[in-house]
């Protein structure tokens, strides 16, 4: 950590002799999320731009899961990180915590203006993906499933089936199947959805742990549909394999980013914070990844043409046939408890 | 005193010296093996104050109890198949010309040198609903619908086995060489048939082989966890993957390090019971 810290200030340095803009040139902040071509995706669309217009210096760092180095960070007295980028109920959890800095929305009007299902005291969208139902259309050519109670008519579509092995999704999906409407599932009657999974269970093949797993489950045909992430299954269809995926009853997902407790820069961070969620950087973002922007009103900016709008979870069709993921319920204790007796569920 | 015997100080200053060479080993470990395990077992006691919360959870809630039944399920499956598959190689290799034998060793060992992940895969490629397996009964017409071969105990056992088969054939092989090939002739020359001499006199000998082999075998299956994992299809959960799963789910490492100590002990517990047959130098590989 010392090292990357090093490293980070040496950048720094380098920033405030190559700059011109001598004032600003010292405002720096570390800035972490997952790595990989999503955060390359997000380099391009947001941080880049975002360092340029503000004048200061986003040193990058990455971890694939950021609660327990948030945890200890925090803890130590002396975070290194400032905003980081994380699924939704870490921010919460953090908060409560107090993990997590309060944000004072009055200076990030870009997230004021954002609808309120879309931020937390703690927390504000940075980008959306989707829990679809996605299917191989060598089983399904036509008369494909399209809703989870179809998914769990065995009869009518006869086929290997695979879910996420998580509570979290697969909860709201098994309700939905049940007849909840999906603006209707909080709070979630976990009895009811248990109930409803162990219906299921039989049929299911596979219980998936990675998202690397589902699109090669799907990819092989070793399942005829399964529960996955939309960007998994578009880059399964981009590289040939017959499979697609309805946004019908998907459950919509999102990334917040949120602010450590007593982080060292504070006040860039939140500049920062209100900058990455402005709706030309965010229009950006699904230009360069199959992510929706955590802004809605990215999809007024003329930036993303509206066949590449169609594709995504959080353009507002989409999202109006999606149920939106309440972070808030599932780090609850009752949401706590669902994800404890995910375990027996399973094994029974 | 004996101090001023010239062979004991020669003696006591070899002692001190293997003592100054193993002592960087001895540092490694201890600062990479002993102070972390030490540490994590300390995590699962002391939280806040100390607390035996987290055994409770262990010895109470069922979850637990059957994933280390289910462990100790496949490795005693996984153990009885890699000693049936490995016996007769070890037996093939011990009898033909040392040409022979170093080239049924070397392609026991070959796989070692691919990742055991790379080797879960393969498993994958062969066993799947479209894999090789079930392609090839389908093509030939013995069975119309695809078997259901992975994603399921099953699977697990198949590829877990392949992934420790060596550690069966080395120790056996081991044992099988330090059995002097005269007292099989002297069997045949007192008339005894070959498979009575086999039993009667080879399989006693190379008994402690087949204990060594199986400890072996047995004690690292029940930490596998890339295999179950991949493997498994999500129901297959044993013991390692409970570890993993209870940092997630408790964020604490208090959780899952009370379930490492659990099985920690149980191995110590299983070396124990072996020590008492058996030399553990021996089950080691040191003679």
């Amino acid at each position: 950590m010392t090292m990357k810290k090093n490293l980070g200030l040496g950048c720094a340095l380098l920033g405030a002799i190559g700059t011109t803009t001598a004032a600003n040139a010292a405002e720096q902040i570390t800035f972490v999320s997952q790595g990989g071509a999503y955060q390359q995706a997000q380099t391009v669309a947001i941080l880049d731009p975002s360092a340029k217009k503000l004048g200061i210096t986003i040193n990058q760092d990455s971890i694939p899961d950021a609660w327990p180095a948030i945890k200890t960070q925090v803890g130590s007295g002396k975070p290194i990180w400032d905003v980081v980028d994380t699924p939704t109920g870490y921010c919460l959890r953090g908060g409560e915590q107090g993990l997590i800095e309060k944000l004072d929305f009055s200076k990030i009007p870009n997230a004021a203006a954002m609808p309120e299902a879309y931020r937390s005291p703690y927390s504000v969208s940075y980008e959306f993906y989707s829990s679809v139902l996605a299917y191989s259309q060598k089983t399904f050519p036509k008369d494909a499933p399209n809703s989870w109670a179809d998914f769990w008519d065995v009869k009518k579509f006869p086929g290997r089936r695979a879910l996420r092995n998580h509570p979290i999704a697969t909860l709201e999906a098994a309700l939905m199947a049940d007849g909840v409407a999906p603006d209707k599932l909080y709070p979630l009657d976990v009895d009811r959805a248990f109930k409803k999974l162990e219906e299921i269970k039989p049929n299911i093949t596979v219980w998936w742990t990675s998202g690397a797993q589902s699109a090669q489950l799907l990819n092989d045909g070793e399942v005829d549909m399964e529960m996955a992430w939309n960007g998994r299954v578009s880059a399964v269809a981009k590289e040939g394999a017959k499979v697609t995926f309805t946004y019908n009853q998907g459950i919509l997902q999102s990334t917040s980013l949120c602010i450590l407790k007593g982080a060292p820069n504070l006040d860039t961070a939140v500049k920062f914070l209100n900058e990455a969620v402005d709706p030309v950087h965010q229009a950006n973002l699904p230009l360069n990844i199959d992510y929706g922007p955590g802004n809605p009103k990215a999809f007024d900016t003329n930036v993303i043409k509206p066949e590449r709008a169609a594709q995504l979870p959080s353009e507002p069709a989409n999202a109006a046939k999606q149920a939106l993921m309440s972070y808030a319920w599932w780090s609850s204790p009752s949401g706590e408890a669902a994800e404890k007796r995910w375990a027996s569920f399973l094994q029974k | 005193m004996t101090v001023s015997d010239p062979s004991q100080r020669h003696q006591r200053r070899e002692h001190g010296l293997m003592l100054a060479l193993v002592s960087p080993a001895l540092l490694v470990i201890l600062l990479l093996i002993v102070l972390p395990v030490g540490w994590l077992a300390w995590q699962s006691i002391y939280h806040d104050g100390f607390t035996l919360e987290n055994y409770r959870r262990v010895f109470t809630e069922d979850i637990y109890w059957r994933s280390f039944a289910l462990t100790f399920e496949i490795s005693l499956a996984v153990t009885v198949i890699a000693l049936l598959l490995g016996y007769p190689v070890a037996y093939l290799a011990n009898s033909v010309p040392k040409g022979w034998s170093i080239l049924i060793l070397s392609l026991v060992v070959l796989p070692f040198w691919t990742s055991v992940l790379v080797r879960a895969y393969a498993w994958l490629a062969l066993l799947q609903r479209t894999g090789v397996i079930n392609q090839l009964l389908r093509y030939l017409d013995v069975i119309s619908e695809p078997l259901a071969l992975v994603h399921n105990t099953f699977g697990t056992v198949v590829a877990t086995v392949h992934i420790l088969l060596p550690f069966m054939v080395l120790p056996l092989y081991a044992t099988m060489q330090k059995i002097p090939g005269d007292l099989m002739q002297a069997g045949a020359s007192l008339g005894a048939s070959p498979s009575l001499t086999f039993f009667r006199v080879f399989l006693p000998l190379s008994l402690p082989g087949v204990l060594a082999g199986c400890t072996m075998v047995f004690v690292l299956c029940l930490g596998f966890y890339i295999t179950p994992e991949l493997l498994g299809g999500g129901r297959t959960v044993m013991v390692s993957m409970l570890v993993s799963r209870n940092v997630e789910l408790y964020n604490q490492f208090g959780a899952a390090s009370a379930v490492a100590v659990v099985l920690l002990l149980s191995v110590f517990a299983i070396f124990f019971v072996v020590s008492r047959f058996i030399s553990l130098d021996r089950v080691l590989g040191q003679k």
